[in-house]
């Protein structure tokens, strides 16, 4: 009976051009979802509040794909990490070299660079970094010893504000024939020779470790050109990588959503069957027990718990079931009062079947259409009252939703400051997912409902 | 209706009560540390530091027990007594907030916060109703309508996006791109200033706005739900066939018809909407009883916790209340059965 009833709900579905546009996107925020725990480690979400983390990337940058709409391109913040090494000898002289090379074809200059490296090395080997640029000119940039040492694991930021760069820069002021006071590294180093003017093409920086231990190496390095634009939604105030929290705030909603709509309907469906199947005086203090809960506050209750109690997601997942079920359990009271009074649940009765029997058999199957819309409609309200909470600051630390990604941009002031890209994009996520699944809600009530029809 | 009242405040005490005792004792702590320090003639007068510890401590407990804080905050003595103070509306001094006045009596505070409350979302709840009526009544008498496809599919839209940050992209588009409205809901004049109202109102538009922005859809599609089941009623059909004007049908006959619901779920998204303001207010920083509750919360003034909560209650309860009797009133047939 019932899987019949099921199977003319999904042939029903599969003509509603709104349901299957919802599964539609819920079946890509699944994909997106997959995509995220399977790139994103679990560790770098897990250093999300950890500024130290994200040192190397840009503040506030716009995404990166703006420049396709732009005359003018915006330099791009560019992290380089593989580089070209070898390892020489000339007479005495154990040397290691490093090159980066970098393809500039923008419009302004770069903001500064980096260079972030690891050394593995004994004695005081000289650093030597120096930059080949596409007219040809070579200028070097820095030559200085690391500190001295028997044998050491160094780490090291040379930054373009580094004020022997700047003096060096100035002793080679003949390859330049426009006065360089005044102006930063960088924009001298990516200048045209002529006129202060950005110069494009082919990039190389060379960087030698020179010493007398052939042992001398360089582990770890990166260079970082420092740019306004980055990745495919751009970074926050705190110089984080929004893509990071907006892949894994899909498996967070969705967990969410789904686990408080599981959780009160399944109770919801549980307690209002059961108070209208035995009736009386149960039924009667069960319902002003759900009416207790039904006349508080949801909002302000939620809140307070969360101060007070716990903030941890899987907590916050309980207290938005306990405000989840109350009007799940009225309607399907009112249902089960229903059911109860046909035939084959009398007839049930007569022969001696127990309640719990005749309510997992004869009126639970009655009430899963309801049952199923009402979990697609309970999930993007779940979603929302967590965002919500996030979004005032109460959310766990610990899994950043997209709740939280605007709570700081909202106390950044992101919105009043033209920061678009770091509150559209997690809004729109959340409108997004609880569209999915108030399209499917949708779907399965005109079918459920089919005066709403006509 | 009065025990979901006293059960509401119970578990807030319960909640908050144990806070409550630990920041009163550190009060009590502080200020006598104070006095004595103000009177360098006690200090000088001990031997030892022990000595002088331990009078301080005596002094403190026996301050603790003259203000009955030496019981645990969940003797039955004193969630009475907190109980009956609330009930006779003496909430006490707020611990860090004030009213714009200056004034740290909870009582003095709300009765500031409560009105700009009220007028925003009052005023957005009556201009929502009125649109989502008249659009809901027209988009069920032409079902499949263009009317009616754009109001159901605005309706599921709306309902999915948070007011909060449909809230924060109005901030970007009219204070950051066209400058016509200021971020921040807060009138920087002064209340006693004439041209406060003036300012007040001004400021209120942005987050107003917002509020009926996203809350008529979903309204004119549950009109329109209640609609289309009293349209499909014998009576709405035999007028039709006497020849009465469709017009007069839907908002004379069908609507009226229709009202019960309608009005009921009115009173109940009124206080609804209250409650709902805790993170509009956040938003637009508008000085409502909502962020009030916020800022009570992020500092912990529990004198106020508790305070708004018991009036958010009242405010949510007297609703259900009026909400049963308008029921009741349109449609008699309830008091019978």
């Amino acid at each position: 009976m019932s899987t019949t009833a099921l199977n003319e709900i999904g042939q029903e579905f599969v003509k509603n051009k709104i349901g299957l546009a919802g599964i539609g996107i819920l079946v890509a925020l699944f994909v997106i979802s997959g995509i995220a725990v399977l790139t994103v480690p679990l560790e770098t979400l897990k250093t999300w509040n950890n500024p130290e983390s994200w040192l190397e990337f840009p503040k506030i940058a716009l995404p990166a794909w703006i420049n396709l709409f732009l005359s003018e391109k915006i330099p791009e913040h560019q992290i380089l990490t593989s580089s070209k090494d070898s390892r020489y000898n000339i007479d005495k002289l154990a040397i290691f070299s490093q090159e980066y090379s970098v393809v500039y074809e923008f419009d302004d200059f770069p903001n500064d660079f980096i260079y972030e490296f690891t050394a593995k090395y004994s004695g005081a080997p000289l650093l030597q970094i120096s930059v080949l640029r596409p007219d040809g000119t070579t200028i070097d940039l820095l030559s200085r010893s690391l500190p001295y040492s028997e044998s050491t694991i160094h780490h090291e930021r040379i930054f373009s504000t580094d004020d022997t760069i700047k003096k060096n820069i100035f002793l080679q002021a003949e390859k330049f024939s426009f006065p360089l006071s005044g102006i930063s590294a960088e924009q001298i180093v990516f200048s045209e020779s002529n006129s202060q003017k950005v110069l494009n093409g082919r990039y190389a920086f060379l960087i030698r470790l020179v010493g007398v231990n052939s042992e001398n190496e360089i582990v770890d390095s990166s260079l970082i050109l420092g740019g306004k634009v980055f990745g495919f939604v751009g970074t926050d105030e705190l110089r984080r990588d929004l893509s990071v929290g907006l892949l894994w705030g899909t498996p967070l909603a969705l967990f969410i959503g789904i686990a408080v709509a599981i959780g009160s309907v399944v109770m919801g469906l549980l307690y209002g069957v059961y108070a209208g199947f035995i009736g009386k005086k149960t039924d009667e203090t069960m319902m002003r027990f759900n009416d207790v809960i039904y006349a508080l506050p949801a909002l302000p209750f939620l809140i307070i718990l969360a101060v007070t109690i716990s903030n941890s997601i899987f907590v916050m997942i309980g207290f938005l079931m306990i405000f989840g079920w109350v009007g799940i359990a009225k309607v399907s009271r009112s249902m089960a009062m229903q059911i109860k009074t046909r035939q084959y649940v009398e007839a049930s009765k007569i022969m001696g079947q127990r309640s719990s029997k005749i309510i997992l058999r004869h009126i639970l199957p009655q009430l899963l259409p309801y049952a199923f819309a009402s979990l697609a409609i309970s999930v993007p309200a779940a979603i929302t009252t967590e965002a919500g909470l996030s979004f005032l600051g109460l959310g766990d630390p610990s899994f950043p939703t997209w709740g939280q990604i605007l709570h700081d941009a909202s106390t950044h002031g992101a919105a009043a400051r033209g920061l678009w890209w770091w509150v559209i994009p997690p809004g729109l996520m959340i409108a997004v997912t609880g569209l999915a699944f108030v399209f499917i809600g949708n779907a399965l009530d005109t079918i459920v409902n089919p005066r709403l029809k006509r | 209706m009065f025990g979901v009242l006293m059960a509401t405040l119970l578990l807030t005490i319960v909640l908050v009560g144990s806070n409550m005792d630990v920041i009163l004792k550190q009060g009590v702590a502080f200020q006598v540390r104070n006095e004595i320090t103000q009177n360098p003639a006690i200090a000088s007068s001990f031997a030892s530091v022990d000595e002088f510890e331990k009078f301080v401590q005596e002094q403190i407990d026996q301050r603790s027990k003259a203000l009955g804080l030496d019981a645990p905050w969940h003797s039955p003595h004193r969630i009475g007594l907190t109980i009956y103070k609330i009930l006779i509306l003496d909430f006490g001094r707020g611990t860090f907030l004030t009213s714009d006045s200056g004034s740290s009596d909870v009582k003095d505070i709300l009765l500031e916060k409560i009105p700009k409350t009220i007028l925003l979302f009052t005023t957005a709840t009556i201009i929502i109703s009125i649109i989502g009526i008249f659009l809901g009544s027209l988009a069920s008498s032409k079902i499949n309508s263009k009317i009616d496809r754009i109001t159901s599919t605005f309706a599921v839209v709306s309902s999915s996006f948070p007011v909060w940050w449909i809230g924060m992209i109005m901030i970007f588009v009219f204070a950051f791109v066209y400058h016509l409205f200021p971020a921040r809901a807060t009138p920087s004049v002064l209340p006693s200033d004439p041209r406060y109202i003036a300012a007040l109102l001004y400021h209120m538009t942005l987050p107003l706005i917002t509020i009926v922005l996203i809350g008529f859809g979903s309204w004119a599609y549950l009109v329109r739900n209640f609609m289309i089941g009293t349209l499909q009623e014998d009576f709405v059909i035999a007028k039709k066939t006497i020849g009465i004007n469709q017009k007069k049908i839907v908002y004379g006959h069908a609507l009226k018809n229709a009202a019960p619901p309608i009005v009921t779920i009115l009173a109940l998204s009124l206080s609804g909407s209250l409650g709902g303001a805790i993170i509009t207010e956040a938003v637009f920083d508008w000085p409502g009883m909502g962020r009030l509750y916020f800022d009570a919360i992020s500092v912990m003034d529990l004198p106020v916790i508790i305070g708004a909560t018991y009036v958010l209650t009242v405010f949510f309860l007297a609703s259900i209340f009026v909400a049963d009797l308008l029921y009741g009133y349109f449609d008699p047939r309830v008091k019978t059965s």
